[in-house]
C-alpha cells in the first residue's frame, strides 16, 4: 500500500470568471522512502494539487471529486480539526519563497516550539532542545544561539532550512516541498537538495517535490509525474523519462534544458503559452502547441501507458528529434 | 537608549518652535490690556499696566521673558481667575485624560475583535452589519451622537446620568472616577460618544490588516504546521496587524485629550476641553497658551510612546538605526 495515493483528484475554484479546474482528474501515488517530482509550468496545478492534499485549499475553491489516501485513510475534504491533527505532524509541507514563510515578527524558537505543541505533550525545555538539535541537523551553525533569532536575521538559505527543520520537527511520514529552491541561487539550491535527500532517507520520509525545474529533477527524484493544464500528461521512473520522454510536452521540456542544446544554437522552447484555465479545449490541451498535431488530437485524450497522448507510440525517437 | 536621548532633543526642539508660533499667534491677536481694564480708566492707568506686564517692550523681549518663564513652570496668572494657569489646566487634566483613556480602551477592546472577525469571515452577514456599522460610526456627526445616547440612555431609559463626573475613587494612588460604580455611570456616555469615530476606524484597520496578512505564506504556513486556528489569528496575525492600529490609537489619543471639547461641553464634563474654550472665548491669553504647550508635550510622548511600541511589536524595526 502506498504512503499517499491520489486517486482522479478533482479541484476547482469558483470564481465570478467561471469555474477554474485547477486540478482536473489527478491521480499519483509516493510510496515511504521515495522521492516523486511533479514538474510543470506555472498554472499547471501541481501546487493546488500539493496543497488539496494538505487540507489547505481556501475558499473559493474546493475539492470537488476524486480521493487522496493517506496510510490507507481517506482525507479529501477530512472534516478540519481531523485535517489539522494530520497537518505538521504526519503530512509537512514547505513553501516556495523562505522570505514569507516565517512570521517575521516572532522569534525562530516560538515558531519552532509551537510546532510541536500544536500534536503532542512535551515540556518546555524538551521541546527547545529538540527544536535545537534539529536546526542543528539541517545544518545551521550555533542552533542555540540561532533559536533566539529572528527570521529578518537569517538569509534565504537558511531560512529554508529553517522551514525544513519546522517540517521534519514531528518526523512527519510524508512531506510535500512546494519548489523549495526556486527562490535560492543555484549554489544554496544544491544544498537544500542534498539536504532533503539525506534527510528523507534517513527517515525513510515520502517525498512529493513539486518544481518547474527538471534539471532539479535528475538524480534525486525516483519518479516524474509531467503535469499540464490541470492533468498528468505523462509518468515515469526518473531515468526513463530522461532517456525517452513520450508525451510531446514532456519532450518539449526536456529538449528545452539549456544543457541538451548545442552550444551557440538558438535555445529550443515550446511554442505559445498553455490554455486558459477557465473553458480549456475539449480535446487534447496541448494540441495548440504541439509539432506532431492531427486531426485525431481534437477527441479528449485518455491517460495510456502513464501518456496521454494518442500517438505516442508513433512519435519518432526522442534522439532522432534532438538532432 | 541612544534613541531615546536623540528623541529627546528632538522633542525639545520641537517644544521651542511650537512655543514660539504659540507666542507669535497669541501675540498677532493683539493687545489684551483692552479687556483688562475698565473702559473709564485714564491713560496714566493704561500706561502703567502695559508697563506692568511688559507689553511695551519688543516682541523678541516678550518671547524671551516668556520662555524663561516658561522653563520655571510660569505661564502666568490667568486673566479671568486670576491663578496660575497652568495650575487651572493641570487640575483639570485628569478628568479629561480618564476620559480620553476609557474612550480609547472600548474602540481598542471592542474595534480589534470585530475588525478581526470581519476580516476573517468576509461577506457573512455578521461581518457586513460590523462594517456598515463602522461606516456610520464615523459619518454620524459627534454632536448628533452625544444628544442621542443623551436621550436614548438617560431621558428614556434612565440608565445613566445625564452630565457631570461622578464621585472619584483612589487606587494604587491614581484618583479617577473609573474606580467608582457612581463614577462608571457617569463616565459611560461621553466615553461611548469619544469612542464611536475611532472604534469605527479601529474596526476598519483591523479588517484591512486581517485580510492583507490572512493572504501572507507565514499564515499558510502556520496552517500547515497544523496550529490551531485561535492560535493562528491571536500569535501569528494579531502581532501583524497592530503597527498601524498603535499609530492610530496614539494620534487618537492625543486627539482626544486635546479635542474632547464637544464631549466635554454636551456632558458638562469638567475636564480641559471647556476651560480651552472659555479661555479662548474670554481671550485668556495665559490659559490659551498654557493649554496649547501642554498638548504639544502630550502629543511629543505620545509619539514617542508609540515609536518605541513599534519596535516591540516588530523586530524588523530598529530604533537606533545600527547596523544589523
Amino acid at each position: 500500500m502506498s504512503l499517499l495515493q491520489i486517486d482522479d483528484l478533482q479541484t476547482h475554484f469558483f470564481t465570478s470568471g467561471g469555474v477554474v479546474k485547477a486540478v482536473d482528474g489527478v491521480s499519483y501515488s509516493v510510496d515511504r522512502g521515495k522521492v516523486l517530482a511533479v514538474v510543470g509550468e506555472s498554472g499547471s496545478g501541481k501546487s493546488v494539487t500539493g496543497l488539496s492534499v494538505m487540507g489547505l485549499i481556501d475558499a473559493p475553491g474546493r475539492i470537488v471529486g476524486g480521493s487522496i489516501k493517506f496510510d490507507g485513510r481517506e482525507i479529501a475534504n477530512l472534516p478540519s480539526p481531523e485535517m489539522r491533527k494530520l497537518r505538521g505532524a504526519r503530512i509537512s509541507m514547505i513553501f516556495q519563497d523562505p522570505m514569507m514563510t516565517l512570521n517575521p515578527v516572532l522569534r525562530v524558537d516560538t515558531q519552532m516550539v509551537e510546532t510541536i505543541h500544536a500534536h503532542r505533550d512535551m515540556s518546555k525545555p524538551d521541546a527547545w532542545a529538540l527544536c535545537r538539535d534539529t536546526l542543528g541537523r539541517v545544518g545551521i551553525p550555533s542552533p542555540d544561539e540561532r533559536m533566539r533569532a529572528y527570521p529578518h536575521q537569517f538569509s534565504g538559505g537558511m531560512r529554508q532550512r529553517v522551514a525544513i527543520a519546522i517540517a521534519l520537527l514531528n518526523k512527519p511520514d510524508l512531506i510535500i516541498a512546494d519548489e523549495p529552491t526556486t527562490a535560492l541561487d543555484v549554489t544554496i539550491q544544491a544544498q537544500i537538495l542534498h539536504l532533503m535527500q539525506k534527510l528523507v532517507e534517513e527517515d525513510g520520509t515520502g517525498l512529493v517535490w513539486i518544481t518547474h525545474d527538471l534539471s532539479v529533477v535528475a538524480g534525486f527524484a525516483d519518479d516524474v509525474a509531467v503535469m499540464y493544464a490541470g492533468e498528468i500528461v505523462e509518468q515515469a521512473t526518473t531515468d526513463a523519462l530522461i532517456a525517452e520522454p513520450r508525451h510531446p510536452y514532456s519532450r518539449g521540456l526536456i529538449g528545452s534544458v539549456p544543457s541538451r542544446n548545442r552550444r551557440g544554437a538558438r535555445l529550443a522552447q515550446i511554442p505559445g503559452g498553455a490554455p486558459p484555465a477557465v473553458n480549456r479545449p475539449k480535446g487534447c490541451r496541448f494540441a495548440t502547441r504541439c509539432s506532431y498535431r492531427t486531426a485525431g488530437c481534437d477527441a479528449p485524450q485518455e491517460l495510456r501507458n502513464h501518456v496521454r497522448c494518442w500517438r505516442a507510440d508513433d512519435l519518432p525517437a526522442f534522439d532522432e528529434v534532438l538532432a | 537608549m541612544v534613541y531615546v536621548i536623540r528623541r529627546l532633543l528632538q522633542a525639545v526642539f520641537l517644544a521651542l518652535v511650537m512655543s514660539f508660533l504659540v507666542f507669535t499667534g497669541i501675540f498677532a491677536v493683539g493687545n489684551p490690556v483692552d479687556i483688562l481694564i475698565s473702559p473709564e480708566a485714564t491713560q496714566a492707568e493704561r500706561v502703567l499696566l502695559i508697563a506692568q506686564l511688559g507689553l511695551d517692550r519688543p516682541f523678541h523681549e516678550q518671547y524671551l521673558i516668556f520662555l524663561g518663564n516658561v522653563l520655571q513652570g510660569d505661564f502666568g496668572n490667568s486673566f479671568v481667575y486670576n491663578r496660575p494657569a497652568l495650575g487651572l489646566i493641570l487640575e483639570r487634566m485628569p478628568a479629561t485624560l480618564e476620559l480620553a483613556f476609557a474612550a480609547i480602551m472600548i474602540a481598542v477592546v471592542l474595534g480589534i475583535p470585530l475588525g478581526v472577525y470581519a476580516g476573517l469571515r468576509p461577506g457573512t452577514l455578521g461581518s457586513q452589519t460590523v462594517m456598515a456599522g463602522s461606516i456610520l460610526g464615523f459619518s454620524v456627526p459627534n454632536f448628533w451622537q452625544a444628544i442621542m445616547l443623551i436621550m436614548v440612555f438617560s431621558v428614556m431609559l434612565g440608565w445613566f446620568p445625564v452630565s457631570g463626573r461622578g464621585e472619584v475613587g483612589e487606587f494604587l494612588g491614581i484618583r479617577s472616577s473609573l474606580f467608582t460604580l457612581n463614577g462608571l455611570q457617569h463616565i459611560a456616555l461621553p466615553a461611548i460618544n469619544l469612542a464611536i469615530g475611532h472604534l469605527a476606524l479601529v474596526i476598519r484597520l483591523a479588517r484591512s490588516g486581517t485580510r492583507e496578512v490572512q493572504s501572507q505564506d507565514f499564515i499558510r504556513f502556520a496552517r500547515a504546521k497544523g496550529l490551531t486556528e485561535p492560535r493562528i489569528v491571536i500569535v501569528h496575525l494579531l502581532r501583524n496587524i497592530l503597527i498601524p492600529i498603535v499609530t492610530l490609537v496614539g494620534m487618537s489619543f492625543g486627539g482626544l485629550i486635546a479635542f474632547a471639547v464637544v464631549t466635554e461641553s454636551i456632558f458638562a464634563w469638567p475636564g480641559m476641553g471647556k476651560l480651552i474654550i472659555d479661555s479662548i472665548r474670554q481671550l485668556d491669553r495665559p490659559v490659551v497658551v498654557a493649554y496649547l504647550i501642554v498638548i504639544v508635550v502630550i502629543f511629543i510622548i505620545l509619539n514617542l510612546l508609540v515609536d518605541l511600541l513599534y519596535s516591540l511589536i516588530d523586530p524588523r524595526i530598529r530604533l537606533d538605526g545600527a547596523k544589523q
